[in-house]
């Protein structure tokens, strides 16, 4: 088993509010090996975009990460000056997010933006910088990059500013991208193009991806493993065979469940019930076990600490699902 | 229930719409030394024939910019179309006036996909829904009124106490559940449901198709369900029409069409839904974009992108034909690929 390029251990991270400081990512620890994609499953408000933020300090106040180790490649990255992490984003690690026109920058050409994103880490003459930029326009599958580079974030289709941003990502063959929805605002034929160049590219480079997204489809199709978020935790991890065919946890096993796919046409869905909690109000004892079909007293009590099973699966649940054959 | 076999509630005939643009001051410019400007028309919607009956749920599929929720506008009467018709129960719509025309406004609701946007922030939760019914004077006094929303509201599953809250105070899956109770306080008999579940979380997407589909039953209501979302069509629509740059270029029943789909526009969308079912595939795109609708290919629109293109579907648009009983596919190789 190869060593982890990236180890995350107790990361937490608040939103400081005039009333007090409102937990978001509460004691998040996982890794991610060369090669290898994540997928970080969460619904709106689980915290997973502020964890892959707070990854790499691009947490706005007041937005704060308090505790926690972030080892890439062995150095604990909370430890570094911004000028260090400014060196590493970009570089050894890119991020990708959901709004790409909100990425770019509207009043520079595309290509103008990629060679500051190459001569930002090296010193490399302009026209190399650019020759960079066209080669990874083309390996993301945009036609006639020598022209389309020139032009400027509005004249490209929002499927098609995304592979900017993607490509930009490759740039300086990154050891780590963190994607965070990178295709949910896009029509599925255009998801579906994405989707194959970024395993492509995990395939052929060895760079490692984080995606993090609400789409248990795209986890299923494209990671190797998935880590489920709930209420600023994650309340299950394994590897994606095991979290989605053998989920111990009762919210996997629901979220999947009320999948339309997985329930005969016309028929009632089976669903959770309830909402998930705000950040403001958090329930005491395990979070989920308002909406839990599989509650016990003791949920409204004490908080669940980990299990584990086989090949590294993980679930934090007092009363957890029996394992399927 | 039955699979539209009732009587046609809804019929679209020639149905067109198109936008015009305004040429900004560049592009007036341009034209004076001569230069092509960017055409100012849109089609959004080409005569477009559809017959929904009552009681069957009819999804409506496509990709973004396709017209879809465009013709959900027009059907609900928010937008006049530029040509053809809409029946509603066998009259058509634009020479109604007077009472006909107030039973086709009421009859036809329609469900907006932000929850967000389309309740009123300064209007308390009772008073949207009652708003209808006091307008159309569908409830006499403040009790009457009162007695209909507080029964509304529990349909759609929200305690009747909510009515003092306003929209904000709200997740977005009850905010949908607010505007589904808007909508059925008039009792209406077809909803139109533009991206309804779009907006909100998985975990809430299966509350409100359940609702959806528990309303259906007890109201008989009949459904024109547009969405992007293939999984969810396939789960609540009884016939399915998927939509392509303003055309319908397949419709069929839900069953055939996921069991094999026969227009390589239709075939390519189901092969892009992410499933639960699949591992670690190896993604294999289908070429190119949606192309502009302000300049849409030759021919059949989607020629530029299939892969069983011939020469001629660069020159001639395919017309939707029978295939099969039931069954309407427009594409010069029906039949042979």
């Amino acid at each position: 088993m190869t060593s982890p390029l990236l180890d995350v251990r107790g990361l937490r991270t608040v939103f400081h509010f005039l009333d007090g400081a409102y937990t978001a990512v509460d004691g998040v620890s996982f890794a991610i090996r060369p090669g290898e994609v994540l997928g970080l499953v969460g619904e709106s408000g689980s915290g997973k975009s502020v964890a892959g933020s707070s990854l790499i300090g691009l947490v706005d106040p007041p937005g704060e990460v308090i505790a926690g180790e972030v080892l890439f490649k062995g150095r604990d990255l909370r430890r570094l000056t911004e000028r260090e992490l400014r060196q590493l984003r970009g570089k050894e690690i890119a991020m990708i997010f959901q709004d790409s026109l909100a990425a770019l920058n509207p009043v520079l050409t595309i290509g103008e933006q990629m060679a500051e994103a190459v001569t930002e880490h090296a010193e490399v003459p302009p026209a190399a910088a650019r020759e960079r930029a066209i080669a990874a326009l083309r390996q993301v599958g945009i036609t006639s990059p020598e022209t389309r580079i020139d032009q400027y974030p509005h004249e490209f289709s929002g499927g098609m500013r995304q592979r900017v941003a993607i490509a930009t990502a490759l740039l300086n063959a990154p050891d780590l991208i963190i994607a965070d929805e990178p295709t949910t605002a896009l029509d599925v034929t255009i998801q579906g193009q994405i989707l194959a160049e970024m395993q492509a590219l995990a395939r052929t480079t060895g760079t490692a991806v984080m995606w993090i997204t609400h789409d248990l489809g795209v986890v299923s199709e494209l990671a190797d493993r998935v880590a489920v978020m709930y209420a600023g935790r994650i309340v299950e991890i394994g590897d994606t065979d095991d979290v989605l065919d053998r989920p111990r946890h009762p919210y996997t096993r629901g979220l999947l469940d009320s999948i339309p796919a997985e329930n005969a046409p016309g028929s009632r869905l089976r669903q959770i019930e309830g909402a998930a909690p705000t950040l403001a109000r958090r329930p005491a004892g395990c979070p989920f076990h308002p909406r839990c079909s599989r509650a016990l007293p003791v949920c409204q009590e004490q908080e669940p600490g980990l299990s584990e099973g086989e090949r590294g699966q993980a679930w934090r649940c007092h009363n957890p699902q029996e394992p399927l054959p | 229930m039955s699979v539209g076999t009732g009587a046609p509630i809804i019929a679209l005939e020639g149905l067109s719409r198109t936008f015009q643009r305004q040429p900004v001051l560049a592009e007036r410019l341009l034209a004076l030394v001569g230069r092509r400007a960017m055409p100012a028309a849109l089609q959004a919607v080409s005569d477009v024939d559809l017959t929904i009956h009552r009681g069957e749920v009819m999804g409506l599929v496509g990709e973004s910019g396709c017209g879809k929720s465009t013709l959900g506008r027009m059907v609900s009467g928010i937008l006049p179309p530029t040509r053809g018709t809409v029946t509603f129960d066998g009259r058509q719509v634009g020479d109604l006036s007077g009472r006909d025309r107030l039973a086709y406004v009421l009859g036809v609701q329609m469900i907006f996909q932000d929850p967000y946007a389309s309740l009123n922030p300064r209007q308390k939760v009772g008073d949207i829904v009652a708003e209808p019914l006091r307008v159309h004077g569908m409830a006499k006094g403040r009790g009457e009124v009162t007695a209909r929303v507080d029964q509304v509201l529990a349909e759609v599953g929200l305690d009747p106490a909510y009515k003092e809250r306003y929209p904000h105070q709200f997740s977005g899956g009850q905010r949908q559940r607010i505007g589904i109770a808007r909508a059925l306080a008039v009792r209406p008999r077809f909803l139109v449901c533009d991206e309804p579940i779009a907006a909100l979380d998985v975990s809430i997407q299966a509350q409100v198709i359940n609702l959806f589909l528990d309303l259906r039953d007890q109201h008989e209501l009949t459904y024109l369900f547009v969405s992007h979302d293939l999984s969810v069509v396939r789960h609540v629509a009884d016939r399915v029409a998927i939509m392509y740059l303003g055309r319908i270029v397949e419709l069929a029943p839900a069953a055939e069409l996921f069991a094999a789909p026969a227009h390589p526009y239709t075939r390519a969308l189901l092969a892009e839904i992410p499933s639960v079912k699949r591992r670690r595939r190896r993604f294999e795109a289908v070429k190119g974009e949606l192309p502009s609708p302000l300049d849409p290919p030759s021919g059949c629109t989607f020629h530029p992108r299939c892969p069983f293109a011939l020469p001629r579907c660069a020159e001639a648009a395919p017309a939707l034909q029978e295939i099969s009983p039931g069954r309407l596919s427009a594409c010069h190789r029906n039949g042979t690929i």
